[in-house]
């Protein structure tokens, strides 16, 4: 399986999560120095640098890819700062595949490193009557969750899903997470755990919603020839990058949006929702189908939302979700497990860091070095997540 | 061309129906305690405390609806750079789905002190064929909400000061008279 737009990942690496509160600088320092390690690639070696930038740090998080770059040391690589939401890091892979595929450069790095606050993400200070992202809070107090929860209850009402069903979700990803070294919380959960914790958007409660987290992770990329040089004949591959836009009308409401598109006009209904776009063109550039995977990371930045994309990545037909993990289809020892890394129910979300991370998991689970936590024969895995204003993306690697 | 989707008449017949929801529903509007009342945000909705409506546009080539049109919203790319003119969207719609917040968010929300937990509601518009979000109307119960009830626009006060109420668009459930 090999196109040739692919290109090959040498190392990845990540800082572990959690709630450290030092510069994000240091943790994307670790992980860039694992990647280079675990690729056998010399920092001098790299002609490529691409940050995904975090914007609750100041200045260095907007220009990340100097920051980093500085950081290990000036070594006059090109280079590039992504910000796309929480798509940012695939942003910034994708930034590198396209400076590969070009010529341009042989090897790249490509860093996202974050430093969150406690409790919600909140909107940036100062009063800013044109910007949706700051009136949600104004005027609805539409926190991240507000919209998590209006999912959640249209499953309960559309599909008769039940908390429990969302319960199991943690559950899952809780026992995945146990034997992962990177992920902040490695504790089992029981259904009756997050049916008691405290509620937070109704119908989700405390363990329903992924919290925030500090963490980095890293990979180094480069094209097939340089893997060749350096006696890696048989890479792990990125097979597609998919970073679609919706489609008008886009009738699902999203972050940070008051209202949806209005489907009344000229044109109808396109064939995809937002986030099936996304997948949909991460398939066909791979060639591959929804059956083609061995497992798959997704954005459960809730419970209820896994069971989302569950439908939205081909996995199973609308409102087949809560059957298919009932019936242990997407756990570690299923057809096709989902977040074998735990997930950000696992991790936290750190968000320029987590869509590498998403693809480094994919890395290790290919190559069979994903310890505690692999699944048997993995060859073939998709990354997906969405971010604000219409930013998403979705990764297949392939072995 | 349906500009306005509820007629002057269907929307004296709405108010009235709304003065006749059921107890523990409260009016519309809150009582004045002398203060002025303001909207939250300029040019989202209209200020009639009766009938209410939100202010959008409408493209005058695709029939596409746009609101709010304070900030950004995608075009019709079928009809891409059209005018538009302006048109109110429908006073009524049917509930899509809702979530009640346990948590105070973060500034620039003015939570009450004490808290109290606070429900936002998605609101599918038929004529339009788009999801409005609004929070409940003050005082109506989260309990009674089920998926695809009607739901009208209604004015309610979000935060006050010691000069001012600042309005804002709400949703409450509407109850015909049977």
């Amino acid at each position: 399986m090999s196109n040739d737009r692919d290109i090959a990942i040498l190392g990845a690496a990540m800082h572990p999560w959690g709630k450290w509160g030092r510069n994000f600088v240091e943790y994307g320092v670790v992980a860039a120095q694992g990647a280079l390690a675990d690729a056998g690639v010399g920092w001098d070696d790299i002609q490529f640098v691409s940050g995904a930038d975090t914007m609750r740090n100041g200045y260095p998080g907007y220009v990340s890819g100097a920051t980093f770059a500085q950081a290990l040391g000036w070594n006059g690589a090109q280079v590039a700062s992504s910000y796309a939401a929480c798509a940012s890091g695939v942003t910034a892979l994708s930034t590198a595949r396209a400076q590969i595929l070009a010529g341009f450069c042989d090897v790249a790095l490509v860093v996202g490193a974050d430093t969150t606050p406690k409790g919600f993400l909140a909107p940036n200070k100062g009063e800013r009557g044109d910007d949706p992202d700051w009136l949600r809070f104004r005027l609805l107090g539409a926190t991240n969750p507000t919209y998590f929860g209006l999912y959640a209850r249209r499953r309960m009402e559309m599909f008769g899903a039940t908390r429990e069903d969302f319960a199991r979700v943690k559950v899952k990803n809780a026992r995945h997470g146990l034997g992962n070294p990177y992920a902040r919380y490695r504790k089992e959960v029981s259904v009756d755990d997050v049916l008691h914790a405290p509620i937070v958007s109704d119908p989700l409660g405390l363990l329903d919603i992924c919290a925030t987290s500090d963490g980095a992770a890293a990979l180094v990329v480069c094209s097939l020839d340089y893997a060749r040089s350096r006696g890696v004949t048989d890479p792990v591959r990125v097979r597609a990058i998919s970073t679609v836009t919706p489609s008008y009308p886009q009738t699902t409401i999203e972050l940070p949006n008051f209202a949806t598109d209005s489907a009344a006009g000229a044109g109808g209904v396109p064939a995809h929702g937002f986030k099936e776009s996304i997948a949909v063109r991460a398939y066909a550039e791979a060639g591959i189908g929804p059956d083609d995977l061995d497992c798959a990371e997704v954005y459960d930045l809730s419970t209820a939302m896994e069971l989302d994309w569950y439908e939205q990545i081909g996995l199973c037909a609308p409102g087949d979700a809560e059957k298919l993990l009932r019936d242990g289809a997407t756990a570690l020892g299923g057809r096709v497990p989902v977040n074998a890394s735990g997930g950000l129910a696992s991790f936290g979300e750190a968000v320029p860091a987590q869509a590498i991370a998403q693809v480094c998991e994919l890395t290790w689970q290919v190559q069979g070095r994903a310890e505690g936590r692999q699944v048997e024969g993995a060859r073939v895995g998709l990354s997906i997540n969405q971010g604000l204003f219409g930013h998403g993306s979705a990764v297949i690697v392939s072995a | 061309m349906n500009e306005k989707s509820v007629s002057a008449a269907e929307r004296r017949e709405l108010a009235g129906a709304a003065d006749e929801r059921e107890a523990g529903a409260p009016p519309s509007s809150e009582p004045r305690q002398g203060k002025t009342r303001v909207p939250a945000a300029e040019g989202w909705f209209s200020m009639d405390e009766a009938a209410p409506v939100l202010l959008g546009e409408r493209g005058t080539e695709s029939g596409s609806y746009f609101w709010p049109t304070a900030v950004a919203t995608s075009g019709n790319p079928h009809a891409f750079g059209e005018e538009r003119a302006p048109a109110e969207l429908s006073r009524t719609g049917r509930l899509w789905s809702w979530t009640t917040n346990h948590y105070p968010p973060p500034e620039p929300y003015v939570a009450p002190d004490p808290f109290v937990p606070y429900t936002v509601c998605a609101v599918e518009l038929d004529a339009e064929r788009m999801v409005v979000l609004g929070g409940l109307a003050t005082g109506a119960d989260a309990g009674q909400l089920e998926a695809g009830m009607e739901m009208e626009l209604v004015l309610g006060t979000l935060f006050e000061d010691d000069e001012h109420e600042y309005v804002v668009w709400q949703w409450a459930p509407l109850r015909r008279p049977s």
